[in-house]
C-alpha cells in the first residue's frame, strides 16, 4: 500500500480550504436523504453533540482573503472586525444556503450580536447562541453548562427528528477524543521537528478538520504525520516561537507563511481552538454531557474569550507553552478591533516580561494583503533572538 | 427657519430641586469614596449595567464605578489624555475607551472630579451583564489592585426570554460565591431583610423614573430623554439605588416634569428651556461626553427632542415592567441584570425601538454608533434598516466615540443631522401634513 505524499495531502486540504462554496459538506449532505449540517463559529462548540445527531459539524472561519465582500460591509461600521462581515457574506451570498443550523459560540459582542443578525436574516436556519460558563464550580457553572448543552441536545433532536441516546454521545466523544489525539500528536511533531511539519502545512491540515466529516479526518492527519516524518526536508536556522490572538479571525495563509520565510519556526500556536480545546481524553463512560461539561470546566485551553478566576494563573498557559515547545519567543498577532485579543494582550505581555521572554506584537485582518512589513518585523524579531541567545 | 430658544446664561439659569439635590448626592457620594481610606470605609468596584448597588449597601460597602468615573472625565476634558496614557503603557488604540480613560486615570493618580484621590477597591465586583469588555476590564483591574475579584455571571438573553435555569444559575452564584466574599471582605454579615428594604426604596423611585421617562409621549414632551435623560438615569443606574436620596431625587424632578408639562413647556438645556419642538426622535446607543453640550446644542437649535432612547435602559429596562421585588430578594437581582438593554438579543433591541417610535410618535430613529462600544454597535446598520422598514420612519446614522475626543467630528455630525432634519421635512411634506 502506498502512503500519499505531504503534498498530496496539502494539495487536497488546499483544495478545501480555497472552497468557499464548501463543495464537500454539500457532497456530504446530498450523499443521503435527510442529511442535515450544523455550522458554528469560533471558539468552541461541542462538536460531539452534533455528531451524535448523525449531522456534519462544519466550522465557519469567516471568508478569508480569497472572498469578495460586497454585502457584508453595508452590515458593519468600519471599526468592526472583519469576520462578521465576511460570514454575512458567505450567507447572503448563498454559500452557505445548505447549512441548517449556525451555532455562535459565547466569545465577544460581535460574535454574541451576529447571532441576533442570523435570525433575522435567516429566519429559516436554526440558530443558536451558545452560553458557556465563566464560572467553574461543579455546581454553578457546571449545572448551567449540563442545562445548555441538554438544551441544544434537545433542539438536536427536533431538527435530527429522532431521540438522541447516551450511547450516541458516548460514541462520538470517543471518535473526537481520538481526532483530538491526533491532532495533538501533530503539534507534538510541529514542536519537535518544526522542519518536517511546517507551520502552513499543518495549518491546512487541521482547518480541514472544520470541514470534513471527524473519521475522515482523523485519518487524513494521520497519514499527514506518516508523510511528513518519512520525508527528508532541510533544518533552517529559524527560531522557535509561539504565535498567540489568532483565534478567532483567521489569519491569511500568506502571513504564516511569510512568518516562516522571515525565520519563524512556528512551534505553537492558538489557530482553530476547537481542534484541541478540551485537554486529553473525556471519558466515554456514563453521563456524556456531564463528561463533556467537567472536560470544559477543569481540562479546557485558555483564551482570552475565558475568564481566569487564579491572578496567578493568568498567562501562565503561554509560559507553560514556551517551555514546552522550547519556543524562543512570541508574536502577538491579534485581529484589527478584536476585544478579546486586544484586551488580554498588555497582561499576557507583563507575564511574559517577568518570566523573561521575548515579544512582538502586529495587527492583521483576514484579508490582509500586504506582508512585507510583517516580513520585517518577524525578520527583525527573528534576528533579536538570535544576538540575545548568542550573548 | 430655527426655533427660537429662550437663551439665558449659564448664571442666570435657575436651577430646579431635583439638580440642586443630585449635584449635592453626587458631590457627597465623591466625598465618602475619596474620604474613604480616612474613614476605613471599604469600596466596592463595579458596572453600571448589573449594577448589585443594594446588595453593596448590605455591607457598608462604597460603590464605585469605573465607567460613571470615565464619563465625568470625559465631561471634564480630561479624558483624551487617559486615554493615551493608556494607550502609551500598551494599550491597543481599538478597544474601548472607557477602560483606556479608566487605565489612563489610574496611571495619573487616579484624581476624582472632586480633585482628590480615589481609593483603590477593596474589591472588584465583576458584574458581567451585557458586555465583554467588562470581564476584561476588571482583570486588567485585577492585575493592578490586586484585590479579591468576585465573578458575577449574565446569561445573555439570546432568545428572547429568562428562563428558570437562567436565574437560578446567578442566584447560585450570588448564594455561593458573592455574598460570602462580601461579607468576608466587609466583615459584615449579610441580612436579607435589609437588603429587602433597599429593594423597596428602589421599586418606589423606580416608580418615579418610568413616570418621568414616559412623559416624553406628550407633546410637546416636557423632557428630552436622551441628553436630559443622562442626568435623570444618574441616581438610579449609580451608587443610590435603594436609598431615600434617590427617592427624594425623583419625586422632586416628577413634580418640576409636572409642572413643565401642565405649562406645555418642553424640555430645559444648557440655553434655557426649549420653546419650540419640531423634531421628535428616538435614539439608539451611547452619546458623546467629551463634547456633550456641543453635540446637545445640535438637537436643541434645530427644535430636535429626544422622546425616547435606548441608552436610558443600560442600567435597567423599567418601563418594560420591571420592578425590584422585595419579597423575592435574590431572583429579583438576577432578573433585573438579565434584562437590562445591552444584555437583550438584536431582535429585542429592535423591537424595543419600534415600540418607541410608534408610543412616543416619533418622526423616526437616529443611532448614534460609537467606535468603544461593540455591545451596542455590532449590528446597528442591520436595526436601522429594520426600524425603517417596520415603522416606515426615516432613520438616520451618525459615528463619534464615548470619551475619546479624537473620534467626535462636530462638523460631520452637525452636517449628518442637518441632513436628516431635511428627510424629515421632505417625508411630511410627501405625507402632505406636518406630524
Amino acid at each position: 500500500m502506498t502512503h500519499p505524499t505531504t503534498a498530496e495531502i496539502v494539495a487536497q486540504c488546499q483544495t478545501l480550504f480555497d472552497d468557499l462554496r464548501f463543495a464537500s459538506a454539500r457532497k456530504w449532505k446530498e450523499a443521503e436523504p435527510g442529511r442535515k449540517v450544523i455550522g458554528y463559529l469560533p471558539v468552541y462548540v461541542p462538536r460531539e453533540l452534533i455528531h451524535a445527531a448523525g449531522m456534519l459539524p462544519l466550522g465557519i472561519m469567516g471568508g478569508g482573503d480569497n472572498l469578495e465582500v460586497i454585502h457584508g460591509d453595508a452590515y458593519y461600521q468600519s471599526y468592526i472586525c472583519r469576520i462578521p462581515r465576511s460570514t454575512i457574506e458567505l450567507g447572503i451570498s448563498g454559500r452557505l444556503d445548505f447549512v441548517d443550523g449556525m451555532i455562535f459560540p459565547s466569545i465577544c459582542d460581535v460574535i454574541r450580536n451576529l447571532s441576533g443578525m442570523w435570525k433575522m436574516l435567516f429566519p429559516k436556519v436554526y440558530v443558536k447562541y451558545f452560553d458557556v460558563p465563566q464560572t467553574y464550580d461543579d455546581e454553578i457553572g457546571g449545572v448551567f453548562y449540563t442545562g445548555e448543552m441538554r438544551e441544544f441536545l434537545h433542539d438536536l433532536e427536533g431538527l435530527a427528528g429522532r431521540k438522541i441516546t447516551d450511547d450516541d454521545v458516548l460514541n462520538s466523544i470517543a471518535i473526537y477524543n481520538e481526532n483530538r489525539a491526533v491532532v495533538n500528536d501533530l503539534y507534538r511533531l510541529r514542536a519537535e521537528k518544526p522542519w518536517q511539519a511546517p507551520a502552513s502545512e499543518a495549518y491546512l491540515v487541521i482547518r480541514a478538520g472544520l470541514l470534513l466529516p471527524v473519521e475522515e479526518h482523523t485519518e487524513l492527519v494521520r497519514q499527514y504525520i506518516i508523510a511528513a516524518e518519512a520525508e527528508s526536508r532541510p533544518i533552517k536556522d529559524n527560531s522557535r516561537v509561539i504565535l498567540t490572538g489568532m483565534f478567532c479571525e483567521q489569519p491569511p495563509l500568506n502571513l504564516i507563511k511569510s512568518l516562516e520565510l522571515s525565520g519563524c519556526y512556528v512551534v505553537d500556536d492558538d489557530f482553530m481552538l476547537v481542534s484541541r480545546w478540551l485537554i486529553g481524553d473525556v471519558p466515554i463512560t456514563g453521563d456524556p454531557v456531564h463528561n463533556l461539561s467537567q472536560a470544559f470546566l477543569h481540562h479546557s485551553m485558555s483564551t482570552a474569550a475565558k475568564y481566569e478566576p487564579d491572578l496567578a494563573e493568568k498567562g501562565q498557559f503561554l509560559v507553560r507553552s514556551v517551555r514546552a515547545t522550547g519556543a524562543e519567543g512570541v508574536i502577538f498577532a491579534a485581529p484589527s478591533f478584536c476585544d478579546p485579543a486586544l484586551l488580554d494582550r498588555p497582561m499576557l505581555q507583563n507575564v511574559l516580561k517577568a518570566a523573561d521572554i521575548p515579544f512582538i506584537a502586529f495587527k492583521y485582518a483576514e484579508n490582509s494583503g500586504q506582508m512585507q512589513p510583517i516580513r520585517e518585523q518577524a525578520g527583525t524579531f527573528v534576528d533579536s533572538i538570535k544576538l540575545w541567545s548568542a550573548a | 427657519m430655527r426655533p427660537s430658544i429662550v437663551k439665558a446664561k449659564p448664571a442666570d439659569v435657575e436651577k430646579d430641586a431635583s439638580m440642586i439635590k443630585q449635584k449635592e448626592m453626587m458631590a457627597n457620594h465623591f466625598n465618602r469614596l475619596t474620604d474613604a481610606t480616612e474613614s476605613g470605609a471599604k469600596v466596592a468596584s463595579t458596572f453600571v449595567p448589573g449594577n448589585l448597588n443594594e446588595l453593596i449597601m448590605c455591607f457598608d460597602l462604597v460603590n464605585n464605578l469605573p465607567e460613571v468615573n470615565a464619563i465625568q472625565s470625559g465631561l471634564r476634558k480630561q479624558s483624551g489624555a487617559y486615554i493615551m496614557e493608556a494607550e502609551r503603557s500598551g494599550h491597543s488604540e481599538d478597544v474601548c475607551t472607557y477602560v483606556k480613560s479608566d487605565i489612563g486615570m489610574m496611571l495619573k493618580g487616579n484624581i476624582g472630579p472632586n480633585g482628590k484621590k480615589l481609593p483603590d477597591p477593596d474589591v472588584l465586583l465583576l458584574s458581567y451583564t451585557g458586555c465583554f469588555t467588562f470581564l476584561k476590564w476588571f482583570e486588567l483591574l485585577r492585575e493592578q489592585y490586586k484585590c479579591p475579584t468576585i465573578f458575577l455571571q449574565t446569561p445573555y438573553m439570546a432568545d428572547g426570554k429568562v428562563t428558570p435555569s437562567m436565574v437560578q444559575y446567578m442566584v447560585k452564584q450570588l448564594k455561593e460565591n458573592v455574598i460570602p466574599t462580601l461579607e468576608q471582605v466587609s466583615g459584615v454579615k449579610f441580612d436579607i431583610d435589609r437588603l429587602r428594604e433597599y429593594l423597596r426604596k428602589s421599586a418606589k423611585a423606580e416608580d418615579d423614573l418610568v413616570y418621568i421617562l414616559q412623559t416624553g409621549k406628550n407633546k410637546p414632551s416636557p423632557i428630552d430623554a436622551y441628553f436630559g435623560g443622562i442626568y435623570y438615569i444618574g441616581p438610579i443606574f449609580g451608587a443610590f439605588r435603594g436609598t431615600d436620596d434617590a427617592i427624594d431625587y425623583y419625586r422632586f424632578l416628577r413634580e418640576e416634569v409636572d409642572q413643565r408639562m401642565l405649562k406645555g413647556l418642553g424640555p430645559v438645556t444648557p440655553d434655557g428651556p426649549m420653546a419650540e419642538e419640531k423634531y421628535r426622535l428616538v435614539v439608539e446607543g451611547p452619546p458623546n461626553y467629551t463634547n456633550f453640550r456641543q453635540f446637545w446644542k445640535m438637537f436643541y437649535e434645530e427644535g430636535a427632542t429626544v422622546v425616547a432612547s435606548s441608552y436610558t435602559k443600560v442600567g435597567g429596562t423599567y418601563d418594560y415592567g420591571f420592578r425590584h421585588d422585595p419579597d423575592r430578594p435574590l431572583e429579583t437581582l438576577a432578573e433585573y441584570c438579565l434584562g437590562v438593554y445591552t444584555n437583550r438579543s438584536l431582535p429585542m433591541r429592535i423591537d424595543m425601538l419600534c415600540d418607541y417610535i410608534n408610543e412616543y410618535e416619533a418622526d423616526g430613529l437616529l443611532i448614534n454608533s460609537i467606535k468603544s462600544c461593540n455591545s451596542f454597535s455590532a449590528g446597528q446598520l442591520l436595526i436601522m434598516r429594520e426600524v425603517e422598514k417596520r415603522t416606515g420612519k426615516p432613520a438616520a446614522f451618525i459615528e463619534t466615540d464615548l470619551v475619546d475626543p479624537r473620534y467626535f467630528s462636530a462638523a460631520n455630525v452637525k452636517n449628518r443631522l442637518e441632513s436628516y432634519f431635511q428627510m424629515i421635512e421632505q417625508k411630511r411634506n410627501g405625507k402632505g401634513a406636518a406630524a
